[in-house]
């Protein structure tokens, strides 16, 4: 490892007054930020902020439409990863952008093979490969193919790529977002060793302990904007999640009592619950927890971005199979195989990512509002074509779906009708249980107050609810019990007066106990 | 539906482009050959070069019934060929062995099936991709095919079965009747159960139809099962056609004029919407275009060149970049997703989930 | 190492293991004899494999390559029987076309963003569909150089000998192995195969792998044609028909995965010989009949799928696709 020389004049990388719009959505908005040599730097928001516009601008994936790029005070303006990469910004994905099909010495190598009387000396390549992985604290068999290693070795492979083509600026956008503890402390050696040389990193994450434990400085984009720049040591906890979630609190800290489990069944409510899990999870993606959920009750789901809020829900309804604890609906305990299940059980799940796995886009409304009902009659049992259109219309009219008539393909509608159209998809069924997952993610204003009014209403009429959302007020307007996660652990359940945005924004920022389980009450 | 008519048209409308080529074809047939409208009544059957697309055109057409719901699933299957030449064995070596009419269709149907059960199983359990998985039974096929007649060529006197091939029904070609009869079974098997629109929605997006519910399993191994069905029943008339059972070339190639039908007929190869008759339309077109080259005196071997400007006329028409570059009317099928993305957050799952 | 290899290993396990079981069987069998033979007849199937490796190790197919060994083989025929052209000028215009027609599928594969088994199903149809307009009779090539080059032979005692197509084999696997595994060209086709986005982003050419890849499946079908010619005698339209398909097959049984990325020419040279070795045996044997060459080849294939898929599956460690049904 070369020893560092740091040129103090400059920073590493200064942005200044950053700008990206969309189609007339201003995605970015003059945006500042600052990396300096040998420093982890924290880049945060909650959904919609700016942080992947941020580095895409940057890396010049997206074309800017105003602002400065400078490194060491030289302005650039590469025009995509591979041009950013050369100019010494590398940027490891979460995904990791490598390929697990080719050695490790040929993902550090490739394009840039050590060659040999014009052939590539792999000889030569195994060398280097090992001599560069041995600098980040790694001995692996480097003939091996990647996809054979575990993903924080992934990483650091992908991390020891963009340094041995010279970075100077290293972006990592989610890099622990699959990794376990273990491999995230291997990490974070990694990365302390990395600033020691100087590398200045920029730290994507939605974990706020890691922040705390690593990184230096943090600064905060919302919706589009910087809301600050903080040195690490200077911002307590309740201030960052004040600063993400855009929130003045009155009070500082209001620390909440750890809020024993047993109030669950003990509480006030004597009904027996429609569906009940104990220590459900899956590994490596929501820690194990218990969740009772009553009929007509809405119960909301909050915490920041990849708390875990998806991974609790997509278990529950048996997109993802839990492979811990036990789940039992109306007392009878049994196994969640998959969504065809979970709808005979009378569950519904709006999912977050509409295009992915709710809509199906090139069908008509009308098919797509009847898709889950004719899936549980099965096949030979069709829902005449009358009795759909009717089905459709009563929904489109209810919901009030801006669509020129029913027959209009889903994918023409706009983001809050297709939501609302998959509500009614599940509506169509008389659904026990709905579970929406951010239901209004993406949606305008008007069809954001239609859909919280529509919660109400159905809650009203005795169906359970479970509800993912980033929006706190929203969720404070129509939960009852409201579960708050962090880290991918459930870590309180506020419920009755408790409920309030403060008492939640507390709980997402209370420091996380040392040792024992917490999050996972008894 | 990738052809240029967007949104709710009528069906009639959104199928214009198919009809308008056939109607070109049949035209530019007739301006080469006075003849080819003229259709004559000779012991009890139409005769005529009309007549004669729709039968010789059967065959293709009974493919591309079975391949339209596989393609519409978003898979392709390339067995059916082989599948052919299973079943015209099993029903000559049978009836050469003596057995009655109906356990000889039965037999070769029931062969048929199993084809497309295995298919079927290989795809939706296995989840092997499609072409791969049917490539198995393409290879093998004919080698089972070969086995059952056991390599010779199996000729039979059966007037029952030959009927299938050569016959007629109240004057029109039994091959066609029999298309025309599973045509109709077929669309009113998707579209008066709730067949249809899971296929269609599995073959748009797998994900978002199992969330809601279909049995996505089931609904893969029933179009494949299925177009085992329909591939027998093209190599029934085949068989019975030419009283025997050539193995080595009946329906040799033809997986590929039955992808050509379907692909001519609207239905894109991602998958998604789909129009049974509009496939036949499609094998209608082939066919007359096949007729046409033979009547214009040029030689039968410019067809298959034809036959690929036809194929790629048709793709260039469906190609997502093209569509990129040509100015659409609203409500086409969106430009695909980069470089632009969703404004805001881009669409991905919350963290912990998503594997590399 | 073992689990990287393994395909590889199996495949050439099963040849050997094969080729062992038949020596036993039939004395005569292993000799330089037949190994000359299986190497000769399966010459232009094997040149053709080994191009088909290389465009389904970027993650594509080549339908085409059956064709045009065909139009090859008229396209010499007519030019050197009716042209009066001398073979190796015919040679170097076969391989030219070959090669261009190649590229023109590349480059219409890449350029339109189209399925390449569709392209190169039209291109299928093309090739055959010019040589039928070229001619649809067998013309026999009787120039006398074809005679001289049908004698060259490195010949062994015993009666054995390594035939010219033979050589042409051996040579073009060398250097195949060599452009795989020693060249950039090589890594960015396993890159491509890999994860065409990822390899975009690690700097990976792909426009131009992808109409190399092409090309070069071209230039070897033509040199595949060339060597077909020789080995009939004759140009014929109808030449090589399904030649894809046990291509296609012979590198399945080699250890790539059709999905690309993942594969090796020395396991299809492999696969190649195992389709030969089975038609030998059933021609040793005099009683089994031929279909089952299909039959067991279609077998293996199944078998060889299903390993991958398990093997796939352990490496990536993709158990848990999300639940359906």
């Amino acid at each position: 490892m070369t020893p560092y020389s740091p040129q103090p004049s400059a920073p590493l990388l200064a942005i200044r007054g950053l700008s990206k719009a969309f189609l007339g959505v201003q995605a970015l908005d003059g945006v500042d930020f600052t990396l300096r040599h040998g420093e982890i730097h924290a880049l945060l928001g909650e959904n919609g902020a700016g942080k992947s516009t941020l580095i895409k601008t940057l890396t010049g994936v997206y074309r800017r439409d105003a602002g400065t790029v400078a490194l060491e005070g030289r302005e650039i303006a590469p025009r995509g990863v591979e041009e950013a990469q050369r100019l010494h910004i590398g940027t490891v994905y979460q995904e990791v952008n490598l390929l697990p099909n080719l050695s490790v010495a040929e993902n550090l190598f490739l394009g840039r093979q050590p060659m040999r009387f014009g052939f590539v000396d792999r000889g030569a390549m195994r060398r280097r490969a090992r001599a560069v992985l041995s600098g980040f604290g790694l001995s692996v068999d480097v003939t091996a193919p990647l996809g054979r290693f575990s993903v924080a070795t992934q990483q650091i492979v992908a991390i020891a790529r963009a340094v041995d083509m010279s970075a100077k600026a290293l972006i990592l956008d989610e890099p622990t977002a699959s990794l376990d503890a273990q491999e995230v402390a291997v990490l974070f050696g990694v990365l302390r060793a990395l600033k020691g040389r100087g590398i200045g990193i920029v730290f994507v994450t939605h974990f706020l302990d890691q922040v705390y434990a690593v990184c230096d400085r943090i600064t905060v984009l919302r919706n589009g904007r910087l809301v600050g720049e903080r040195r690490t040591e200077d911002l307590p906890r309740l201030d960052l999640v004040a600063m993400m979630l855009g929130r003045e609190l009155e009070a500082a800290a209001h620390r909440i009592a750890a809020d024993p489990a047993a109030d669950t069944q003990a509480g006030t409510d004597a009904r027996p619950p429609l569906v009940r899990f104990r220590g459900f999870g899956k590994a490596r993606s929501v820690e194990p927890f218990d969740l009772d959920i009553r009929p007509g009750e809405v119960v909301g789901l909050a915490g920041l971005l990849g708390s875990g809020r998806t991974e609790t829900v997509r278990l529950v309804f048996g997109m993802d199979r839990a492979d811990r604890g036990e789940a039992a609906v109306d007392g009878r305990t049994l196994r969640l195989r998959g969504p065809r299940e979970a709808i005979r059980l009378g569950f519904g799940f709006c999912p977050e990512d509409r295009k992915k796995e709710g809509i199906v886009g090139e069908l008509s409304v009308r098919e797509n509002i009847v898709l889950a009902l004719q899936a549980r009659q099965g096949w030979l049992r069709p829902i005449p074509r009358r009795r759909q259109e009717e089905i459709a219309d009563r929904f489109i009219r209810l919901l009030d779906i801006r669509t020129p008539d029913a027959e209009r393909p889903i994918q023409l509608l706009s983001g809050g009708n297709q939501q609302k159209a998959l509500l009614a998809r599940w509506l169509a069924t008389e659904p026990r249980l709905l579970i929406l997952d951010e239901p209004t993610r993406g949606i305008d204003v008007g069809a954001h107050a239609e859909i919280i009014r529509l919660i109400e209403r159905l809650c009203a009429d005795g169906m359970a609810l479970l509800v993912v959302s980033s929006e706190l007020e929203e969720i404070v307007a129509y939960s009852r019990r409201v579960v708050v996660l962090r880290d991918r652990r459930h870590v309180a359940e506020l419920r009755g007066g408790e409920v309030t945005v403060d008492r939640i924004v507390s709980a997402i920022a209370s420091e996380p106990v040392p040792a024992g389980p917490e999050g996972a009450p008894a | 539906m990738t052809l240029p008519l967007p949104g709710p048209a009528p069906g009639l409308l959104r199928a214009l482009p198919q009809y308008g080529a056939l109607a070109a074809v049949l035209l530019a047939n007739w301006l080469l050959f006075p003849d080819f409208f003229s259709i004559r009544l000779q012991d009890g059957r139409l005769f005529g070069s009309l007549i004669d697309v729709l039968n010789r055109g059967a065959p293709v057409a009974l493919l591309a019934i079975g391949m339209t719901m596989v393609i519409a699933t978003r898979g392709i299957d390339l067995s059916v060929g082989a599948v052919m030449a299973i079943a015209g064995a099993v029903a000559a070596t049978m009836t050469q062995a003596g057995w009655g009419l109906p356990a000889v269709l039965a037999a070769s149907l029931g062969a048929g099936l199993l084809c497309g059960l295995w298919n079927g199983l290989l795809v939706a359990l296995l989840r092997i991709q499609p072409i791969i998985a049917t490539l198995i039974l393409m290879v093998a096929g004919r080698g089972v095919a070969q086995l059952i007649t056991e390599g010779q060529i199996v000729t039979f006197v059966s007037p029952g079965l030959a009927a299938i091939g050569s016959g007629s029904f109240l004057t029109v070609p039994m091959p066609v009747v029999i298309t025309a009869a599973l045509l109709a079974v077929t669309a009113l098997l998707v579209r008066a159960t709730a067949l249809g629109l899971m296929i269609e929605a599995v073959g748009v997006n797998r994900l978002s139809s199992a969330g809601a519910g279909v049995n996505t399993p089931v609904v893969l191994v029933a179009v494949y099962v299925w177009c085992g069905l329909c591939a027998a029943v093209a190599g029934l008339i085949v068989t019975a056609d030419i009283r025997g059972a050539d193995v080595n070339n009946a329906g040799l190639w033809l997986e590929l004029d039955a992808i050509l039908a379907v692909v001519i007929g609207g239905t894109s190869l991602l998958g998604g919407r789909f129009g049974l008759l509009l496939s036949v339309v499609g094998a209608a077109i082939i066919q007359a275009m096949n007729t046409g080259i033979l009547l214009s005196g040029f030689k039968p071997e410019f067809n298959l060149i034809v036959k690929a400007a036809v194929l790629l006329a048709v793709l260039l028409l469906q190609s997502p970049a093209l569509t990129l570059l040509l100015p659409r009317p609203k409500g086409a099928r969106p430009p695909l997703g980069p470089p632009l993305g969703p404004p805001l957050g881009p669409a991905k799952r919350e963290s912990g989930s998503v594997k590399p | 190492m073992i689990h990287r290899f393994l395909p590889l290993i199996v495949t050439i396990a099963v040849l050997v293991v094969g080729f062992l079981l038949c020596a036993l069987q039939f004395p005569n069998f292993a000799s330089l004899r037949v190994v000359g033979n299986l190497l000769t007849d399966n010459a232009f199937l094997g040149i053709t494999a080994i191009g088909m490796t290389f465009v389904i190790l970027s993650g594509g197919i080549d339908l085409s390559v059956g064709a045009v060994i065909g139009f090859t083989t008229v396209l010499l025929a007519v030019l050197i029987e009716q042209g009066g052209w001398d073979p190796p000028a015919a040679f170097a215009a076969a391989l030219l076309a070959a090669a261009l027609f190649g590229a023109a599928m590349g480059a219409i594969i890449h350029v339109f963003r189209m399925p390449p088994f569709i392209v190169t199903l039209a291109g299928m149809f093309v090739a055959r569909g010019m040589a039928f307009v070229l001619t649809t009779d067998s013309l026999p090539i009787n120039h006398p150089l074809y005679g001289e080059l049908n004698d060259v032979a490195w010949r062994f005692d015993g009666g054995g000998k390594l035939s010219l197509p033979a050589m042409v084999l051996l040579v073009v696997l060398a250097l195949a192995v060599v452009l795989a595994h020693w060249t950039r060209f090589g890594a960015n086709l396993y890159a491509l195969g890999g994860n065409r986005q990822s390899a975009e982003l690690m700097g990976v050419p792909v426009a131009r792998t992808t109409v190399a890849v092409y090309t070069l499946s071209g230039l070897l079908a033509g040199l595949a044609g060339i060597v077909f010619s020789l080995y009939t005698g004759a140009g014929y339209s109808l030449a090589a028909t399904g030649v894809e398909l046990d291509t296609i097959t012979a590198v399945v049984i080699g250890g790539a995965q059709l999905t690309g990325g993942y594969g090796y020419v020395l396991g299809t040279f492999a696969g190649v010989l195992i389709q030969g070795l089975i038609q030998t045996y059933i021609t040793f044997d005099g009683t089994l009949s031929s279909w089952w060459t299909k039959i067991a080849i279609g077998a293996l294939l199944f078998v060889f799928i299903l390993l991958q898929k398990g093997l796939l599956a352990a490496w990536t460690g993709r158990g848990g696709e999300p639940a359906e049904a």
